[in-house]
């Protein structure tokens, strides 16, 4: 019971990261029809604001130490951050939080990002083919990576979270198990939360606001939208802001559980499309309830005793499931019909 | 170290003009060398086949760092590095059988096919007389085949698979770095003393040869000293996320963790399973706790603090005391500012062997310098008394045990040796890893 | 009159074709690419994209699976040398077969969808075949190390007809002509000429003419009461086919199979080919399939050294900056250059680099005759 519970919880944290990256890709890839392979690049550019900030907050003043050598026989040097010198423990504080504060960092940055791709390269590409949309923005996704690498380096970067979160949680204690059954991660825990608040104000958004009316019409039909003197466009601008906030956020809240480099996304990138088109296209919920379906299959599929039944099902469960559902049923989960069928 | 002196120059006016316009008369006058590439001029070309791209560019970059020192140290440039301490003595820093050595390079991506093709380029266009480098045990095994095919000698870089001098053995091909095996020989006795014989194992293994190579020489290892294995899991190779199988290791009864991963699974399978607090508890009234079983330093940086005080086992660690570590470590450090890494440092050595087995040879011949290769036995190098094993080409030399460093002084300050493990306790019969050598290739 | 005038151009551009695979080595020698393995690199992958464009270019259907295929085929050849010969002719015919039995059953399941939920399905395929292969199935496929020759192999037939054993490993060949070098670059060559020539007939042929209808409009066909799924099913299997004789060429030309030759970047490697050269053209899938090639080894070829040469004649800290700016884009960065000619290639050249080329044509024809081309004979040259 407590291990199966255990796999419910990864299956839920693992479908909050899922859902999560797939979001904001599905309101460009499902919403406005490009399909866009620099998303993933998007998420890690959202990974590497974290590093960024950090590295920031550790700029450190080189002395050089005029007594000990090192092994290569230069001094050694003695490194301290600026920011601890200046404000001492609060400084230690800021760099320990690095990472939930560079959500402060990312959310600009990101939707600028966001902005700038769509106004410089993506709207020319509303009216192209899929293929021309897919060669753009994997030739994007690849030149963005290589600066990554360029700046960053290859290997990953470690991003702890702060040291208040560093811990467990015993959830099994609160549910009346046996002490050390149901332990789980505090910052994992709190990614779920966040997954969900994000998810929460991207649907919440588009419901409730005159904006979010509005956006949702021109996805409907475009060109009506447009003869009614709306401009769409502008709107159509934000949204991919939007996506690029939304997978920037996923990204910067990961780099805890996963170190950073510059090819994360491509890792991603599949498995986003997955999510997206298991979810069904046009569909936000899809894509959310798909991500869950997904992360919660791929746990069970990793448990001993169904690897032992059949080896090899964690490699492949996500893509036997998307295969399984787009036959069952044609559109996806929750997909609308005409959406990128062409 | 970007300078370049004439006759490098030189070397390269003459390989683009080759390169421009002669290249298909160069392959047809190799049909009248002795051997494959025989070098006709006055220099001998290196081919240097590192991953540039890919999870494992900066242990490419690495091992390219440490090339070019050991080219500019065979060629009698710079402070001549670890040959100074080396116990043969045949190169004089004058090149090799009186030829200058320069260099190619090619990008492996850690990808076989990416790997040959890259090798292919520089034996047929650029006329390497042998292949070098790499980062992964299914590249170097790929490429120890094709070297085997074209007849050059392949020096291999970083491999640890059992397979490489095993079962995939190749005449032509040289394995300096250790092997699965060794790990699970120099480690098991360090564990027993820190955790004593009676603890319950549970392996997380990538799920690929290098994968099942290590997972049983530690098992075969820990078990004979009285451990007990609860259970041994496959994880997908870059599972990126690996919750769902560290969930279940703390109640499987098990009090220790063993990560058979390497690079960047080994970082995320390890981050992940310290946040899961796995080294608080503790199980069968023991301290719960992990084993690396392979670390390399430039990925260890990856988990940060979550690797002080795990065990693991290393080819070579640039806090080594003696001589011929501390010459390399100087001219590495000096020259480009940080100390090397134990891919650079396992790619010079297979530079500068090679260059030496050459010059002993008097020729650059596949067959003459393998047999100068095979059985010989040298010192300085940074491992101890080392012998190229004729049996199966690979180095016994001494295996170091180091764990993850409590306080470390600078980010290379990673790991501390706790442990330098003797050859004797590390060596085994060549005939249990199978396969068959062959005979050398000429081309 | 104007068939007539089609059916010469296709002879003229056979010849043409046939004449640049003869010559490649010495036309490729300049730009540094004069070697066996990358010519033969050219001639498979562009018979891989040229199957690929037969599917994709025609009907529309975006495969992001096709590298599956490749990778059967692969492994089938190379199975084939280990149990039965070192020829390479029934490796050759085996792996286009059992690729083209995977394709059949594949393309059977995942044709029930068209658009996007087709792609997914096809890359969903792959993936479960790179992962399994790279896993589960190690004793078939020997996992991450890839599938290679060994000393003791059956090679059944090699012992019936008496082929006496070497000591080392054996070598792939046609009838006692080795595949390797440049004999295994002619016979790639001959096979790109001879799949090129079966495009080009299903380019023209009513069966060609049917998958371009579904293309254009795949419901209207419907309306008419023909049921396309045959024709995709064809297509699909002949792609299929020929990525399995790519796939047998690659072990042919160097006997080993590698699970990641399946990987979903494989698959959209081809994919970025045929776009890159021109989709729905006979020649741009061959181009785009070499530029990227060539990218792969020739430009992550170049290091410090040579840049340094490069920019020899600049004064010394000219010459180092050069070399730093440089730098960035070859060797280890080439991979930065490749990602920015996609995007230059697309944004300027949306037909991809066939369309570069016609229009250079154009120009050029306009130079010589002051008159402007007609219409018709510049969509043909598109269309090439």
């Amino acid at each position: 019971m407590d291990a199966f519970l255990l796999q419910v919880l990864n299956g839920l944290d693992k479908g909050g990261a899922y859902a999560l990256i797939a979001l904001g890709l599905t309101l460009v890839f499902g919403t406005l029809g490009v399909v866009n392979f620099a998303h993933g690049a998007l998420f890690m550019l959202g990974a590497f604001c974290a590093v960024t900030l950090q590295s920031l907050l550790t700029l450190e003043r080189v002395t050089l130490d005029p007594e000990k050598l090192t092994a290569w026989g230069t001094p050694m040097e003695i490194r301290t951050p600026y920011i601890v010198e200046w404000f001492g423990d609060f400084g230690m504080t800021l760099i320990d939080w690095s990472v939930p504060l560079a959500i402060l960092l990312a959310v600009p940055i990101m939707l600028l990002l966001g902005v700038v791709m769509e106004r410089g390269l993506i709207r020319h590409f509303y009216k192209r083919l899929h293929a021309d949309q897919i060669l753009v923005t994997f030739g994007l996704a690849i030149v963005v990576q290589e600066i990554v690498k360029a700046q960053f380096g290859a290997n990953p970067i470690p991003q702890p979270a702060p040291a208040l979160f560093a811990g467990s949680a015993d959830i099994g204690l609160w549910l009346g198990f046996a002490e050390n059954a149901v332990v789980y991660p505090w910052w994992r825990i709190i990614y779920l939360l966040f997954a969900g608040v994000v998810i929460t104000s991207v649907f919440a958004f588009l419901q409730f606001t005159t904006f979010g009316m509005v956006v949702r019409a021109g996805m409907a039909d475009r060109e009506t939208v447009g003869l009614l003197g709306i401009d769409i466009d502008r709107r159509f601008t934000i949204v991919f802001g939007m996506a690029a906030v939304v997978a920037g956020l996923a990204g910067v809240m990961y780099t805890p559980v996963l170190s950073p480099d510059y090819h994360m996304g491509m890792d991603f990138l599949v498995l986003s499309f997955v999510v997206v088109v298991v979810g069904g296209m046009g569909s936000l919920g899809g894509a959310v309830a798909a991500g869950f379906l997904l992360g919660i299959l791929q746990s069970f599929a990793s448990m001993n005793e169904v690897k032992s039944l059949l080896p090899g099902i964690d490699q492949v469960v996500i893509y036997l499931i998307a295969v399984v559902v787009l036959l069952v049923r044609p559109r996806g989960l929750f997909g609308r019909k005409g959406v990128m069928e062409s | 170290m970007s300078k370049i002196d004439n006759s490098k120059r030189n070397f390269l006016k003459t390989s683009a003009i080759l390169g421009v316009g002669v290249s298909a008369p160069l392959i047809f006058t190799n049909a009248h060398a002795a051997y494959r590439n025989e070098p006709k001029g006055s220099t001998v070309t290196f081919g240097f086949n590192v991953p540039q791209t890919g999870a494992y560019a900066d242990e490419g970059a690495d091992e390219l760092r440490a090339y070019k020192l050991a080219v500019e140290h065979i060629n009698g440039e710079g402070d001549g590095g670890m040959l100074n301490t080396f116990s043969s003595k045949a190169l004089k820093g004058n090149g090799i059988n009186g030829k200058k050595v320069v260099f190619v390079t090619g990008d492996t991506q850690t990808k076989s096919d990416a790997a040959r093709a890259s090798a292919k380029r520089m034996i047929e266009k650029d006329g390497a007389i042998m292949i070098t480098g790499g980062s992964s045990s299914g590249v170097a095994i790929a490429v120890q085949g094709l070297c085997q095919e074209a007849g050059v000698i392949f020096m291999a870089g970083l491999t640890h698979s059992n397979d490489t001098t095993g079962k995939d053995k190749r005449a032509n091909g040289f394995r300096h770095f250790f092997n699965t095996e060794m790990t699970g020989a120099a480690l098991a006795p360090v564990l027993k003393n820190n955790y004593g014989t009676d603890r319950v194992a549970y392996h997380l293994t990538a799920d690929y040869t290098w994968g099942y190579s290590q997972e049983g020489s530690i098992r075969k290892y820990t078990e004979a000293m009285g451990w007990k294995t609860a259970q041994a899991v496959n994880t997908p190779v870059g599972a990126g996320d690996f919750s769902q199988y560290i969930t279940p290791v703390l109640n499987s009864g098990a009090d220790v963790l063993v990560l058979n991963h390497y690079g960047k699974d080994m970082v995320n399978s390890l981050t992940q399973a310290v946040q899961f607090g796995l080294r608080d508890k503790q199980v069968n009234g023991k301290d719960f706790t992990i084993v690396v079983p392979l670390y390399s330093r430039l990925m260890a940086a990856g988990a940060g603090e979550n690797v002080k005080g795990i065990f693991g086992s290393t080819n070579w660690h640039w806090s080594l005391q003696d001589a011929g570590s501390q010459a390399f470590v100087k001219s590495f450090g000096k020259a480009y500012g940080f100390p090397p890494s134990q891919a650079a440092h396992t790619t010079y050595c297979q530079a500068l062997l090679y260059a030496d087995a050459c010059q002993r040879a008097g020729t650059f011949k596949p067959s003459e310098v393998g047999k100068s290769l095979a059985g010989f036995k040298f010192d300085g190098l940074g491992n101890g008394p080392t012998e190229y094993r004729a049996d199966d080409h690979q180095c016994f030399k001494d295996v170091l045990v180091v764990k993850g460093k409590e306080n470390p002084s600078s980010k290379f300050d990673v790991l501390e040796v706790v442990e330098v493990t003797p050859r004797a306790q590390v060596e085994y019969e060549a005939s249990m890893l199978g396969g068959n050598l062959g005979p050398y290739n000429n081309g | 009159m104007i068939k007539f005038n089609v059916k010469n151009k296709d002879h003229m551009l056979l010849l043409g074709f046939i004449g640049v695979v003869a010559l490649a080595p010495i036309i490729m020698a300049p730009i540094g690419g004069g070697y066996p393995d990358l010519l033969q690199k050219f001639a498979i992958f562009g018979i891989f994209a040229i199957g690929f464009n037969i599917l994709f270019g025609l009907t529309g259907y975006l495969s992001f699976g096709h590298a599956a295929f490749l990778g059967i085929g692969s492994y089938t050849a190379v199975w084939t040398f280990k149990l039965l010969t070192m020829n390479v002719i029934p490796a050759l015919i085996l792996s286009t077969l059992l690729a083209g039995v995977f394709a059949l059953l594949i393309g059977f399941i995942v044709l029930r969808r068209s658009g996007i939920y087709f792609s997914i399905l096809t890359l969903a395929f792959a993936q479960m075949s790179y992962n399994l292969a790279y896993s589960v199935l190690t004793p078939i496929t020997n996992g991450e190390t890839g599938l290679q020759l060994r000393h003791h192999d059956a090679r059944v037939l090699d012992g019936l007809f008496g082929v006496t054993r070497g000591e080392g490993l054996p070598s792939t060949s046609l009838f006692g002509m080795s595949m390797s070098g440049w004999s295994g670059y002619y016979f790639c060559g001959v096979m790109l000429i001879i799949m090129f020539y079966i495009s080009l007939r299903i380019f023209r042929s009513p069966f060609g003419m049917m998958l371009r209808a579904v293309k254009s409009n795949q419901n209207r066909m419907s309306y008419t009461g023909l049921n396309t799924r045959p024709y995709t099913l064809a297509a699909f299997v002949i792609s299929g086919m020929y990525a399995g004789l790519a796939g047998g060429l690659m072990a042919i030309t160097d006997p080993l199979a590698g699970a990641e030759r399946m990987q979903w970047t494989a698959s959209g490697e081809v994919v970025l080919m045929t776009i890159l050269g021109g989709t729905g053209t006979l020649l741009g899938p061959v181009i785009g399939a070499g530029v990227i090639k060539y990218f792969e080894n020739i430009f992550s070829s170049f290091n410090e050294g040579i840049l340094m040469e490069a920019f020899s004649f600049l004064p010394e800290f000219l010459q180092h900056a050069m070399v730093t700016v440089a730098g960035l884009f070859v060797g280890e960065g080439w991979h930065l250059t490749l990602g920015a000619l996609f995007m230059v290639i697309v944004i300027f050249l949306p037909g991809g680099l066939m369309e570069g080329i016609a229009r250079i044509g154009n120009v050029f024809r306009r130079w010589r005759k002051p008159k402007p081309v007609a219409p018709t004979e510049a969509e043909a040259a598109a269309s090439e």
